[in-house]
């Protein structure tokens, strides 16, 4: 009996620790005085990749790269720009699932100690993210284009295990100190149905957004990278697992607030 | 301590140990997901999207894909960058060190023309310029908050993107490998003065994977592949300047206007919609390479419309 108390002990005061250095979970303090990175600023779009279905509105049936289903290629098919218009729907293509991939740029500001603002040029959206509990549905805001995000931080460890510690090249060299850092994750529901390609692929209302936010820095450029799953059963044979870069600027001088477009 | 507790504790202490290797382990099989167009390439002049610089895009139009028929040239390996961005799975396999069983390094397996990537861990200094480079280059990492950080020099000239860009032997590659559960996220910088006006940027996503059955580990052959390679072997595939004959074929094909399929770093910013936006002309419809859902009695989606496996075979296949 005591030999077990003193092992259980044991492996507790081995857990207390690890669970320390494991980090992953939200720092204590309002959200943005413990921020781990500063995601604050202007940001740019980088289309190097996806070029030809990001920056020009695809040709009707262009669905290469999007795991889409059979009732999804039904929707698609019968993608019309101009219905859309007439149904005050122009800005279908610019919800959370895909406003991501549309180029332009990103003002990004605390609103509150809790809230980060996403503002985009192109096609003026306005994105919210609420760390802390998710609201109660009766709380809840209609089904809208960017949805309800909640957001959490997620910092790096402060230790690693042995394994993956790195080994230092010799006694008098220490091996490289890690970088203080950590991943903003954002979930998004409650959306309005829209496009996650300007040629009328959709999504449906019921779509889940996880997203992952992470900073690089590279010489003199600052890059935020957003990893984006879209989860949705309705659309989707798969999850989409699509990621965008955007380089920070130092203003917002080539600010250009542009309105939805649904041809382009 | 009665039994009951004593199992509790123990249940509790490794659920909760368990994770935390889970969350900056790098090492197993991702298998690429294929949902953009990185490692793809239809038409043999698509600059679309790298910003090259005029030196850039002049090697890119002498460029005729026969040059890899030669026999010298069947096996020559890729780029550390094509390795990450072009079409492959990556295996990453960590290098412990036998006496302290701290990370040495991580090691990105290659095979056939595919070069090996050894990314040290141990603070070791990139060698002199000077320095013979190699196909896989020299690469050192370091962990910044929860990614892995890693700068490559010294390596060859070689793919910037399938078959379509090249880098020069003086660029150097910056990415950063960062781990959400089973998903990886690689964003890249190349960084090259000779072939590029301004950084390359990519980024990329990898799922964990158990099926190990898209990674083949084969050696390449050199065969006979253009028998006029073999009866002339002082020839060299290429195009003269001016004399690339498929310039025009994705204007033709995609209604994208030729200055943008030559690339440069003006057209990767949001202002060159301006410009497209008066010469662009989308097709009526899309006529090849067009995805979508599997076609009937090519394999039925499976139940529910979920589920897929992840891209078999060699590397993946252009996106679906």
């Amino acid at each position: 009996m005591r030999a077990r108390t003193i092992f259980a002990v044991a492996l507790l005061a081995a857990i207390v620790p690890l669970q320390a250095q494991r980090g992953g979970g939200p720092p204590a303090g309002p959200p943005r005085t413990v921020a781990p990175i500063d995601l604050t600023g202007y940001w740019v779009s980088i289309v190097s990749m996806d070029w030809r279905w990001r920056m020009v509105t695809p040709a009707k049936g262009d669905y290469a790269g999007i795991p889409m289903n059979a009732a999804s290629k039904t929707v698609a098919d019968a993608w019309d720009p101009a219905k859309d218009e007439a149904a005050g729907e122009q800005c279908k293509s610019y919800g959370a699932p895909a406003i991501m991939s549309v180029p332009g740029r990103l003002r990004i500001t605390w609103q509150d100690d809790s809230t980060l603002k996403v503002e985009t040029d192109a096609g003026q959206q306005t994105r919210l993210l609420k760390f802390g509990a998710p609201a109660a549905p009766a709380a809840k805001a209609p089904p809208n284009w960017q949805g309800t995000s909640v957001a959490q931080w997620q910092t790096s460890a402060a230790g690693l295990p042995l394994m993956l510690r790195p080994q230092e090249r010799a006694a008098d060299v220490p091996a490289p100190a890690a970088v203080r850092g950590g991943t903003l994750k954002v979930t998004t529901t409650n959306l309005r149905a829209g496009y996650l390609r300007k040629n009328g692929v959709p999504y449906s209302a019921g779509a889940v957004l996880t997203e992952y936010w992470d900073l690089t820095k590279a010489g003199n450029d600052t890059l935020l990278t957003v990893t984006q799953i879209v989860d949705d059963p309705t659309y989707l044979r798969t999850r989409r697992l699509i990621a965008y870069p955007f380089k920070k600027e130092a203003n917002g001088d080539k600010w250009d607030p542009t309105p939805c477009s649904a041809r382009w | 301590m009665s039994r009951r507790l004593f199992t509790l504790v123990l249940l509790c202490s490794l659920t909760a140990t368990a994770p935390a290797l889970a969350q900056t382990d790098l090492s197993g099989w991702w298998a690429r997901q294929s949902q953009n167009d990185n490692g793809y390439a239809n038409e043999p002049v698509d600059l679309i999207g790298i910003p090259v610089s005029a030196d850039g895009r002049a090697k890119a139009l002498s460029y005729n894909i026969a040059a890899l028929s030669a026999t010298e040239r069947q096996c020559q390996m890729y780029t550390p960058w094509y390795i990450v961005f072009g079409p492959f799975p990556l295996q990453i396999i960590p290098e412990q060190d036998p006496v302290t069983l701290k990370l040495m390094a991580y090691r990105i397996a290659g095979w056939g023309d595919k070069g090996e990537q050894m990314v040290w861990m141990d603070g070791r200094p990139h060698p002199s310029p000077n320095a013979p480079h190699t196909h896989g280059g020299f690469s050192t990492g370091t962990w910044e908050g929860n990614s892995l950080k890693v700068v490559t020099t010294h390596f060859k000239m070689g793919d910037m993107k399938r078959h379509r860009a090249i880098s020069s032997d003086r660029a150097t590659m910056t990415y950063t490998l960062t781990r959400h559960d089973d998903i990886l996220t690689v964003t890249g910088i190349l960084d090259d003065p000779v072939y590029l006006a301004e950084p390359f940027v990519l980024t990329e996503i990898f799922q964990r994977s158990s099926d190990t059955s898209f990674f083949p580990l084969t050696a390449c052959e050199p065969i006979e592949e253009l028998p006029s390679l073999h009866e002339n072997p002082a020839l060299v595939p290429h195009y003269l300047p001016g004399k690339n004959p498929f310039i025009n074929e994705m204007t033709q094909k995609k209604g994208i206007p030729l200055e943008a399929v030559l690339g440069g770093p003006e057209t990767i910013y949001p202002e060159y919609r301006k410009k497209l936006k008066d010469t662009y002309k989308a097709p009526e419809k899309c006529s090849s390479q067009c995805g979508g859902p599997p076609a009937a009695g090519r394999g039925a989606p499976p139940p529910a419309g979920r589920g897929a496996a992840p891209p078999a075979g060699r590397g993946a296949p252009p996106p679906q």
